[in-house]
């Protein structure tokens, strides 16, 4: 097997791959009759330029970064975590059933952490669950992280229908948090600072994530449970070997993915909306496991590949207000292009490309 | 299959040879396989190639079934130039292989194994039919009998290999080729598989039987061509060479087969295991009533055919396995199946282990070699403080076991898939060693190493016994055990079934052991 320079590896192939998805999803669009580049251009300027976009965007990735952070660390240990949608809607359900308890009299900079940490135990905890039947059982982790899912799902709609269902409307969905418990948006922000910015849903979380990517990337590569982990994913049989204790490493790696798939609440629960409506991780949870493949499971990768996939469903919806012909589905297609080369057919141009460079 | 007798290249033989193969080149990155093989292969004859693990045989065999295409040279099959670029060409060409390990379906027949690829139409029942006479036939041309209805999996190993060989010829293999065949077999089931390969000669199939046993080569082929770090070095008709021409022809060096000077004082006992019993999930016994003391300053070989128990039992020495039966004493500590250990408390206790397997175990191929020289004492001081990892802390240690150990390239950066075999193994050993163990285990520790590598690795071993280590060898090299031992115990069906001083005994004696014919007593 060729071995590429890493910067053929990480740049040039994630570009090439990139390059292909998006060629595909323009000859797809130019059969709609419209124009590929006009297309392109709206979804430039819906994701980046436009007014507020960015903020989107970015709200966006914030989601996807801990959904994508979540599906990556399962990865290291070889553990298919497929239940970043339930995880995170059951996350949603810790911060919402803290904030409610405490958050009419504690102050925010109290009630915020306690939030955040009531979404990483849960999340936690509804991927524990499956870890140690996993590790313990013998249960594959695919299948019940996506049994979780539906139970999830479940006690959800049973609960914002019934007890947390805020009364006097019709919704499914909880009571609106008190101000004091909600993470600040940035506009506010920048307008304290004096700066003009465009409303959006974009807020504190957004820095939450980044520095969940320094969290995560020191655990793996500077910690010894990090090697551990590591170790468990690459070999079982050398871990075996070395004395690392294969199934306690099960359980805490997908405890510690399912903590990150819960902050993902964070920034729509304490953020961006407020309040717990019906299926609010609206897909985000399964996404992530896309934006881990294409980051390569390393925070610094997820972090693009998360905002890649940020400004394609934002740019999305712009595409979908603009043209006719073209609807929202059109960028489920170009998502699952990209995860279609970035992911699945990621290596198909390594021989390509290390005989290119062989040659030259 | 067609035969000629008129284009005989070499023009030596009367008739055309079954098989030739001409300049066979095969490079693997900056490994030379195949340097220029040539080979011939009478037809209607048992044909060996011998050489060291590492020579080149395997490589060979693969590029003549088909697995991957030779950089460069010509195959003739009964004199006409042939091209096989996949294992079904070489089936069409009436080539037959028996691999080392089975390509069988354990749950399934006999026959639906036979079958598999030939099962004719879309409805199973015609092929099912014609599958069965044609096993009838071949049972009663060849002798070989085994039970068609029977579940693959439930029957035993010279049995399964005997399934192999009937799918082979079912497929109309007029040549056979047979990978190290009896690794897995008992000794009496590798003279009854000897038998049936004479009938198969005696019927026209041409065999090629790759070893690198002495003892088959003399027992059962016509001719022999001896391999050695990928080039073709000597052909000899059996009958015209002895053992110990074809042993220095492997090596490319006379072999001393005198035991050397040992200079081993042996002292206290460090390690005693008692009456050690395993079972297998399937409640077969791996190993019965296994004894054995590890003194300080003393090699302790244990030799024996791959696969009679030499495996689990280190697995149970090293904590990776639980003890079952028995007990196992280092130092005040005694485990048991109630007091187990696990291989944390087991390096705790001073017992360094260099696994069988370096690719599944050793190491982690994915990982640097700073990380792997720090596999099984990661939770130690030589990666850092408390939790942390510190990965230049990791290099320098990494580099300096380089250094001390020779391991080349010394980059303790690269991925430990990027060294050479030998230099994989002398990184393992290397971390093994380094932290001065009171026991050390080793297994295979020359497996895949080339002949360099080998006499460094040697030269580890005796000076880790000169520091006073007490040290348990498992080898199937008889070779190795021989040159490194102080006593030697040898296991055969999970049993060890003699054990003596090294100075007095010879490898004859240990080679009757090994296959089970002769028992001897501690002396």
């Amino acid at each position: 097997m060729t071995k590429l320079p890493a910067w053929a590896e990480f740049g040039v192939i994630p570009l090439i791959n990139l390059a292909l998805a998006f060629g595909i999803a323009g000859i797809v669009i130019a059969l709609l009759g419209e124009s590929p580049f006009a297309a392109m251009k709206v979804m430039i300027d819906g994701a980046f330029v436009g007014n507020g976009a960015l903020g989107y965007t970015l709200y966006y990735t914030t989601s996807l970064i801990f959904t994508g952070l979540a599906a990556a660390v399962a990865f290291q240990a070889k553990l298919f975590n497929i239940g970043g949608e339930g995880q995170a809607y059951i996350g949603g359900l810790g911060a919402l059933l803290i904030v409610l308890t405490v958050g009419s009299w504690l102050p925010g900079f109290l009630s915020i952490p306690l939030a955040i940490l009531g979404a990483a135990a849960f999340g936690a905890a509804w991927a524990f669950l499956p870890g140690w039947l996993q590790a313990y059982r013998g249960s594959h982790v695919v299948i019940t992280t996506i049994m979780f899912n539906f139970i999830a799902s479940g006690i959800m709609v049973a609960l914002l229908a019934g007890p947390l269902m805020r009364p006097g409307q019709p919704n499914p969905e909880s009571a609106l948090i008190p101000d004091s418990a909600r993470l600040p948006f940035i506009h506010d922000i920048a307008h304290t600072l004096g700066l003009q910015a465009t409303r959006s849903p974009l807020n504190l979380a957004f820095l939450l994530a980044l520095f969940a990517c320094l969290v995560v990337w020191v655990l793996i590569w500077r910690t010894r449970w990090g090697y551990a982990l590591r170790a468990v994913g690459e070999s079982e049989d050398a871990a075996v070997y070395a004395g690392i204790k294969v199934r306690p490493m099960i359980v805490s790696a997908m405890a510690l993915s399912g903590a990150l798939a819960g902050l993902m609440a964070i920034n729509v629960i304490l953020g961006g909306q407020g309040k717990v409506t019906l299926n609010f991780p609206a897909g985000f949870g399964v996404t992530g496991i896309a934006v881990a493949l294409m980051g390569r499971s390393h925070p610094l990768g997820i972090l693009l590949a998360a905002l890649l996939f940020g400004a394609l469903v934002q740019g999305g919806t712009e595409l979908d207000f603009e043209f006719q012909t073209i609807t929202r589905e059109m960028v489920l297609l170009i998502q699952g292009l990209i995860i279609l080369f970035s992911g699945a057919l990621s290596l198909m141009f390594v021989p390509v490309l290390s005989r290119f460079l062989g040659r030259h | 299959m067609a035969v000629s007798s008129e284009n005989t290249s070499r023009g030596s033989s009367v008739t055309a040879p079954a098989l030739c193969l001409t300049g066979i080149t095969k490079r693997f990155g900056t490994v030379l396989a195949n340097d220029t093989v040539d080979l011939q292969v009478l037809p209607s004859s048992i044909h060996g190639i011998v050489g060291e693990n590492g020579a080149g045989k395997s490589t060979l065999v693969s590029i003549l079934y088909g697995f991957y295409p030779a950089d460069a040279g010509r195959i003739e099959i009964g004199g006409e130039q042939v091209a096989i670029r996949s294992s079904a060409d070489a089936i069409a060409n009436g080539i037959g292989m028996v691999h080392q390990h089975f390509m069988l379906v354990p749950s399934f027949t006999v026959l639906e194994n036979v079958m598999l690829g030939a099962e004719g139409g879309t409805l199973l029942q015609e092929g099912a039919r014609a599958t069965r006479e044609e096993l009838l036939r071949l049972e009663r041309a060849y002798g070989l009998e085994v039970d068609p209805d029977a579940l693959v999996g439930e029957l035993p190993v010279g049995l399964q290999q005997r399934v192999e060989i009937l799918k082979a010829l079912r497929r109309g293999a007029r040549i056979l080729i047979l990978d190290e065949p009896t690794g897995v077999l008992t000794p009496d089931e590798a003279d009854r598989l000897f038998d049936i390969l004479r009938g198969l000669r005696e019927q026209g199939v041409t065999i090629l039987l790759i070893t690198h046993k002495l003892r088959e080569i003399m027992a059962v082929t016509d001719r022999v061509s001896v391999m050695r770090q990928g080039k073709m070095v000597a052909h000899r008709d059996t009958s015209g060479t002895t053992r110990e021409e074809l042993a220095s022809l492997m090596v490319g060096r006379e072999i001393d087969f005198a035991p050397p000077p040992s200079s081993a004082k042996p002292g206290g006992v460090r390690l005693e295991a008692r009456d050690l019993t395993w079972r297998d999930a399937r409640g077969v016994s791996r190993l019965k009533n296994v004894s054995l003391t590890l003194k300080a300053g003393e090699i302790l070989g244990l030799a024996g055919i791959s696969g009679n128990g030499q495996s689990i039992l280190l697995d149970v020495l090293a904590g990776i396995s639980p003890v079952q039966e028995g007990e196992i004493r280092i130092g005040e500590r005694a485990i048991t199946a109630s007091f187990p250990f696990d291989p944390s408390e087991c390096r705790a206790l001073g017992v360094a282990h260099v696994p069988e397997d370096r690719h599944r175990r050793g190491l982690i191929l994915n990982f640097e070699a700073s990380e792997n020289a720090v596999l099984g004492y990661h939770e130690g001081q030589k990666t850092g403080k408390g939790r942390w990892l510190e990965p230049g802390r990791m290099r320098r240690f990494c580099n300096a076991l380089m250094e001390r150990f020779d391991v080349r390239p010394r980059q303790p950066r690269l991925r430990a898939a990027n060294f050479s075999g030998g230099n994989q193994q002398k990184l393992v050993m290397a971390r093994e060693i380094e932290p001065d163990p009171r026991i050390m285990l080793i297994g295979q520790p020359t497996r895949g190493v080339d002949i360099g590598g080998i006499a460094a690795i040697h030269e580890e071993i005796v000076a880790l016994r000169e520091k006073g280590c007490a040290i348990l060898l498992v080898s199937v090299e008889l070779d190795e055990i021989l040159a490194l031992s102080d006593r030697i115990a040898v296991m055969n069906a999970g049993e060890i079934v003699g054990e003596v001083a090294r100075a007095a005994t010879n490898a004859r004696e240990i080679g009757l052991m090994m296959a089970g014919i002769q028992q001897r007593a501690a002396a």
